[in-house]
């Protein structure tokens, strides 16, 4: 199956980055550590795999494990329809990864829309600042500890008067 | 305190504005130009004017409420992003759902991006000053909702795709009305090819401008009309066939230079193609045998027969019920009672019926997938429409994150519009589609 | 107040003037506004109730629609406008995201834009349909038909 072959080629390419890999409801899933993510993305655009296309980049956030925020990526190839979900594990205290950014272009922004929602930081992004919430917001929206209606207003609200 | 871009702006060059609110109807984006007389030197791109905080709600709620925020996304083809969600659940739990509902499902897609398409293109032609283009497609739009509106109920935000099948079977004079609505919309897309095409005016402003190459085109990660206007042919629906579209015959178009022209081109193009799914969708349709409940028990009658007995003929639901009863539940439902509703005529005559529905519902019941993650796309209007849900096998997600098409694209908004006038900022940005439902989530 | 017939039929003209000459500033943001397409289309043409043509600067307008949700990212852009806009101005709610906040109530999203800004008349529907639209169109021209003109040029305290 291509999914397994893919996975295949990835352990045998980078075999001390790849923690697990299996197929899972019809996709091919790898676990990988936080610091190899630049090895395996290189490996996965070059040829033969050429999954050149960042699909997804986003993140869960998991309070009770150690390794708290696990980052998701999903890759595609275009020419043969091949994809991947590469996840890493980052840990609970300063969470921090190597940033996609020179590689692809979107990467930019999605990794600063998961800064914004969960703090997770990313070396080597040029210019990382929140992109959905505003300059003044505090806190990380989408992580499990942030109440849903915890509310920062921008402007003074007023008291609705009945006309 | 100065942000980046004024820091980083040349010295006589003049920054403007072009507010979160501001008449190309896209909305609530905000773009901020360095220009140089009318030519712009640089720009920033500020979004999130929108962010209503869809994935956090979602972690909130269970499978079957959230549906209604799926709808909300991308708002100009809600049944699509209905479809993406639905399917993606489907998945994770291994439900299998019947060919009629396949059928519906297909047809109510292809309609929504008909309509997605129909208001991209107006939005874009409307502020580019081609106001009667507007009116036009309007017109059509109106027709594709009153047929979305005689079988779902609503005009725009359905919740009509639900997990497990649709919410209802379709009406008697579904085929007709289908057939009606697709020929008007035939007949305008007839007219705006002949306003727009060849239009002098709408090709200076749209021809060379705005081009995006491909190789930029896949490292921006864009998908749908977009990607397909560069050259690149990728098609979900092609790629990766789910529901019967390896069994329909349509065409994916393609544009060359993959400027603004190419992407005006090949969503009116492609609005042909889902017509023409469309017609095969209804042909299928007329050709499965059709249950009838014409024998049937008035309601009343039938709740009294229940005091005593199950009612052994079917029961004609009232109107707003229509469409889910008994006898059509095997072709609009998957055979999976823990994930769909009981028919309506065994939750308002049978005891059974009844626990049923009312456990759907309660809190901590109702449908819970097995723990596990899962990724699915579908081919919104906008391109690769992801949902990844990650279920810890409660009745509600874990996490729920939408890969938004138009995110991607309008990533690429600031490159596109370097170094060229102010008013090409209005064209380039609506060939876009952005939708801010979608975008900021 | 007077009671002066000079005065209640002047007040009468202006306010008939008023509510048939409405110039509106669509302030669209999310999935409502595709229903407002479709009542400035052709099939529910608002402009046969005069308030067809739609002003995009605040300065030109009398008549602020907000359609859809307002974060909180965007609420201080919403006031922004609606001081900009020139006395007598008036403010529909269009929508159940303005009216309380909608389907939304979480951390982003302003329940109700009367939090923000004062409100004339509140359209519920998710969306409205273009009818219940029009309705909201017709109670809010009664209004402007019935309420009395501030001599003084009282600015209004919001």
């Amino acid at each position: 199956m291509e999914e397994e072959k893919i996975l295949d080629a990835l352990r045998q390419a980078c075999p001390d980055a790849v923690l697990s890999a299996e197929v899972s409801l019809g996709d091919a899933v790898a676990v990988i550590r936080g610091e190899s993510l630049t090895a395996v993305a290189e490996f996965l655009r070059g040829a033969p795999l050429s999954l050149t296309f960042l699909l997804d980049l986003t993140c869960v956030h998991h309070p009770g494990r150690v390794e708290a925020f696990e980052m998701v990526y999903h890759f595609l190839s275009l020419d043969t329809n091949a994809r991947i979900r590469i996840k890493a594990g980052l840990p609970a205290e300063n969470p921090e990864i190597a940033s996609l950014t020179g590689m692809w272009k979107n990467a930019s922004w999605l990794e600063r829309e998961v800064f914004d929602m969960f703090g997770v930081r990313f070396a080597g992004h040029p210019d990382l600042r929140r992109l959905l919430l505003y300059e003044g917001f505090e806190g990380h929206p989408l992580r499990k500890d942030y109440p849903l209606r915890k509310r920062q207003p921008r402007i003074p609200l007023r008291k609705a008067e009945t006309k | 305190m100065t942000t980046r871009f004024e820091r980083e702006a040349q010295p006589e060059s003049l920054l403007l504005n072009m507010g979160p609110s501001h008449p190309a109807m896209h909305g609530t984006i905000r773009i901020m130009l360095e220009l140089d007389g009318e030519r712009v030197l640089s720009s920033e791109v500020e979004i999130g004017y929108l962010h209503r905080g869809f994935e956090k709600t979602c972690e909130n709620k269970s499978y079957f409420n959230l549906l209604i925020y799926t709808d909300r996304l991308n708002y100009v083809s809600p049944l699509i992003n209905n479809l993406g969600y639905v399917m993606a659940v489907e998945k994770l739990c291994g439900l299998v759902v019947p060919e009629k509902a396949q059928i519906i499902r297909v047809l109510m897609s292809e309609l929504s991006r008909v309509s997605d398409h129909l208001t991209a293109l107006a939005a874009m032609a409307m502020e580019s000053g081609a106001f009667t283009v507007f009116l036009y497609k309007m017109k059509a739009r109106e027709f594709l909702w009153d047929v979305i509106e005689q079988t779902t109920g609503a005009r725009m935000t359905t919740s009509y795709i639900r997990i497990g099948g649709v919410r209802a079977d379709l009406h008697a004079d579904f085929a007709g009305a289908c057939r009606r609505a697709v020929a008007e919309t035939h007949k305008v897309l007839k007219d705006v090819h002949g306003l727009l095409d060849k239009n002098k005016i709408f090709l200076d402003r749209t021809r060379d401008i705005a081009v995006m190459s491909r190789a930029d085109a896949v490292s921006y990660g864009w998908t749908g009309p977009c990607l397909r206007s560069t050259g690149i042919p990728y098609d979900i629906r092609k790629a990766r066939p789910y529901l019967l579209y390896d069994r329909l015959d349509f065409e994916v178009p393609v544009g060359e230079r993959g400027d603004n022209y190419d992407r005006y081109m090949v969503r009116m193009k492609e609005m042909d193609q889902s017509l023409r799914l469309i017609e095969q969708c209804v042909g299928l349709l007329e050709k499965m045998p059709a249950a009838s409940t014409a024998d049937g028990l008035a309601p009343a009658e039938a709740i009294r027969m229940a005091r005593g007995q199950k009612p052994v003929r079917p029961v004609i639901l009232s109107p707003n019920l229509e469409g889910a009863d008994r006898t059509v539940q095997p072709e609009i439902y998957a055979a999976a009672p823990g994930y769909v509703l009981p028919p309506k005529d065994e939750t308002y005559t049978t005891m059974e019926g009844l626990i049923n529905h009312f456990g759907y519902f309660m809190k901590g019941h109702g449908i819970r997938p097995p723990r596990g993650e899962v990724y699915f796309s579908v081919e919104g209007g906008n391109g690769e429409l992801g949902y990844y849900i990650v279920s810890d096998g409660t009745d509600r997600p874990y996490r729920l994150h939408l890969r938004a098409p138009c995110f991607h694209v309008v990533a690429a908004l600031e490159q596109l519009i370097r170094g060229r006038l102010i008013a090409d900022i209005i064209p380039t940005f609506g060939s876009m589609n952005m939708i801010g439902g979608e975008l900021d989530r | 107040m007077s009671g002066n017939f000079v005065t209640t039929r002047f007040n009468a003209a202006l306010g008939w003037a008023r509510k048939f000459s409405l110039f509106h500033y669509p302030y669209v943001t999310a999935c409502c506004g595709m229903e407002y397409m479709s009542t400035a289309c052709a099939h529910f043409d608002i402009d046969r109730f005069g308030a067809g043509w739609t002003r995009f600067s605040p300065r030109q307008s009398d008549l602020i629609l907000v359609v859809g949700t307002i974060p909180h990212k965007l609420a201080p852009v919403l006031k922004t406008v609606y001081d900009q806009m020139t006395e007598p101005k008036w403010v529909i709610a269009f929508g159940a995201c303005t009216l309380s906040g909608g389907i939304y109530d979480n951390y982003a999203v302003v329940q109700g834009i009367d939090q923000i800004i004062p409100v004339d008349i509140y359209i519920p529907g998710c969306p409205p349909r273009p009818e219940m639209v029009l309705d909201g169109l017709l109670k809010l021209q009664q209004k402007i038909q019935t309420s009395e003109p501030d001599w003084r040029w009282k600015k209004k305290k919001s």
